[in-house]
């Protein structure tokens, strides 16, 4: 409830009291009175700013670029600055001619390398995100139950890796796992002869894994930290083993956790570019690489805006309604 | 519970795993010699070699500079977006700025860095602007995506924001803008800070993104990184890892600390 603010406003002022007002040095003109005055003067409102400005720059610079690639993906490539087709010419007569070339869609149906890029960026994807969640959950979970004084430090831990540079993480993991690396090394020590890691399909799961691990524990434990000691007491005392206990209430009372946490390993994992780069082999197929190479290797534009465009319908698409639909569900509890 | 052996096992394994591959390296990066694997001595001489490379001390002068600037143009953007968001119940194309403010956030690297560059080169064709691409389209491009994290950030400060002192300040005849600057800005300041660090330490790390936007002669230092390691193992690069994680390591340390004293002195007031 909110008390009208103009009733509050100084009324007409009584002559003495008005006296002693006009004694004091007038205040120093605010910040916020200067900005005000600064808005009023080109007639906009606080409102409309604080819509306008974020709004204008999104649709300039995220809206308008998606579209952009939408159209280029209807040319292709031609030698010249830039390297692609107009999309519309004007004939002599005056009329405006507008060509859509379908082919870079078609290639990405006809040409195998797409097709399995994008299912194996999804595979790749998926079993790193369940590896990730078997190893953060009892992470978590042992954070979550640790005493008072550990749990801050734990957490500390878990979160130092991810401010530190992603691509530095990177190579270190590629140092570790090189043919002559920290792991090799130390089977060595036992005899045993080096192992290839580096440059297949492993090393790409284990530094997905590796980057995105602290995204996984993160979400995981607050819903674990959260969940109520009683429930598990009463399980306990209803005569229930602790594995089934954690079956029947531990596991789906940190369900939302455990979709956040997935979710946020997921979707960087499926577009990324760096680690199947740095860690994966050249049969290592993933549809950001793919892209990267259509673009910087074969310079071809219009292709990899086809590709851009695929992978937003295939992928980006679907993960933003299921977000829509989660976020969904948690406003009607 | 029962304490068994699984979860302190499991748990030493995870931290292992996480720190293991960040140790060596830091280890390796005091090694003389040349091979990164190979232990032979102690030496500083890769620190020396690294702040005698002049390609790595300008790309990494540059990433500073863009990522400081990229941080203060989203976290003003970022906190305007939220409190439109969170305030304005309702307007017109609220749904979509609600979108286009979250979409960022699960937008592949590769598609942001293309759509962003065909949009330079389109606009450069038609308007004449940006002339080239370099420290500016890197700019814009970070601003754009950290935008959406600052957004997130401060979105769920203000969400658990007490609304009674503002209206508490309206009713004393506090203007709108007087109300967001006193009362509003001080209290989510956290988030102020959280949000521009972040957005800080996202653009100084982006490769993907600013290898797209970015023209002759403006190479960011993880291009730099990325093109040492793609050539092979190269120690120097120990030796800046060893720098950044440190100073990192510094600062969340200190963040939690000041964490955890604050709840104590809150009670030590009380």
């Amino acid at each position: 409830m909110s008390i009208h603010g103009p009733a509050l406003h100084p009324g007409p002022v009584e002559p003495e009291k008005a006296a002693s007002r006009r004694e004091d040095a007038p205040p120093p003109p605010r910040p916020w009175t200067m900005i005000e005055r600064g808005l009023a003067a080109v007639g906009l409102s606080g409102k409309a700013l604080v819509i306008f400005a974020p709004a204008l720059w999104l649709t300039l610079f995220f809206l308008v670029p998606l579209a952009v690639v939408l159209q280029i993906s209807f040319s292709i490539k031609e030698f010249g600055r830039p390297p692609y087709s107009d999309m519309l010419s004007f004939a002599e007569d005056g009329t405006v001619q507008m060509t859509l070339h379908l082919s870079n869609y078609m290639r990405l149906f006809q040409d195998s390398l797409y097709v399995s890029a994008y299912f194996s960026s999804i595979r790749i994807a998926l079993i790193s995100t369940l590896i990730a969640l078997l190893i953060g959950y009892p992470m978590a979970y042992a954070i979550a139950r640790a005493p008072d004084r550990w749990r801050n430090i734990l957490l500390m831990l878990v979160i130092l890796p991810f401010w530190t540079s992603f691509l530095l993480r990177v190579y270190a993991l590629s140092t570790f796992m090189r043919g002559n690396g920290v792991i090799n090394n130390f089977l060595g020590l036992f005899g045993i002869p080096p192992i290839q890691m580096m440059q297949t399909d492993f090393a790409v799961y284990v530094g997905i894994v590796y980057t995105y691990l602290p995204f996984m524990i993160l979400p995981l434990y607050t819903t674990l930290v959260k969940l109520d000691g009683a429930l598990l007491e009463a399980s306990a005392d209803l005569g229930a083993r602790p594995w089934r206990t954690f079956v029947s209430i531990t596991l789906p009372l940190s369900m939302p956790g455990i979709i956040a946490g997935s979710m946020l390993v997921f979707i960087p994992a499926i577009g990324e570019f760096v680690i199947p780069s740095l860690l994966g082999g050249p049969g290592t197929l993933m549809i950001g690489r793919v892209l990267w190479d259509e673009f910087f290797a074969n310079t071809n534009w219009p292709r990899a805006a086809a590709v851009a465009i695929a992978m937003l319908v295939v992928v980006v698409v679907p993960i933003m309604l299921m977000q829509r639909a989660q976020s969904a569900v948690v406003e009607r509890r | 519970m029962r304490r068994g052996w699984f979860l302190p096992i499991t748990t030493a394994l995870g931290f292992g795993f996480l720190y293991g591959p960040i140790l060596s390296l830091v280890i390796f990066s005091f090694n003389e010699n040349r091979l990164v694997t190979v232990w032979s001595g102690f030496s500083l001489k890769w620190y020396g070699e690294l702040f005698r490379d002049p390609q790595m001390l300008s790309a990494a002068w540059l990433s500073l500079q863009i990522a400081a600037v990229s941080a203060t143009i989203a976290l003003v953007l970022g906190t305007l977006c939220a409190v439109a968001l969170v305030r304005f119940k309702k307007f017109r194309g609220r749904t979509a700025l609600a979108g286009m403010s979250s979409a960022p956030l699960v937008m592949p690297d590769v598609i942001t860095g293309l759509s962003l560059l065909l949009l330079f080169v389109a606009m450069e064709s038609l308007l004449g602007w940006p002339r080239g691409r370099g420290s500016l389209t890197i700019t814009i491009a970070h601003a754009t995506f950290c935008l959406a994290y600052v957004c997130v950030v401060v979105q769920s400060r203000l969400v658990d924001l007490d609304l009674s002192l503002e209206e508490a300040a309206m009713d004393l005849g506090a203007t709108p803008v007087r109300v967001f600057f006193d009362i509003t800005l001080p209290i989510i300041a956290p988030a102020l800070i959280s949000g521009w660090l972040l957005a800080f330490t996202l653009s100084l790390d982006d490769l993907v993104i600013a290898s797209f936007v970015s023209g002759p002669g403006s190479s960011t230092l993880p291009m730099v990184i990325f093109s040492k390691i793609r050539l092979g193992v190269s120690p120097d690069v120990n030796a800046l890892a060893t720098i950044i994680i440190g100073v990192v390591s510094l600062g969340v340390i200190a963040a939690t600390l000041l964490q955890m004293r604050r709840p104590a002195t809150k009670q030590g007031r009380g």
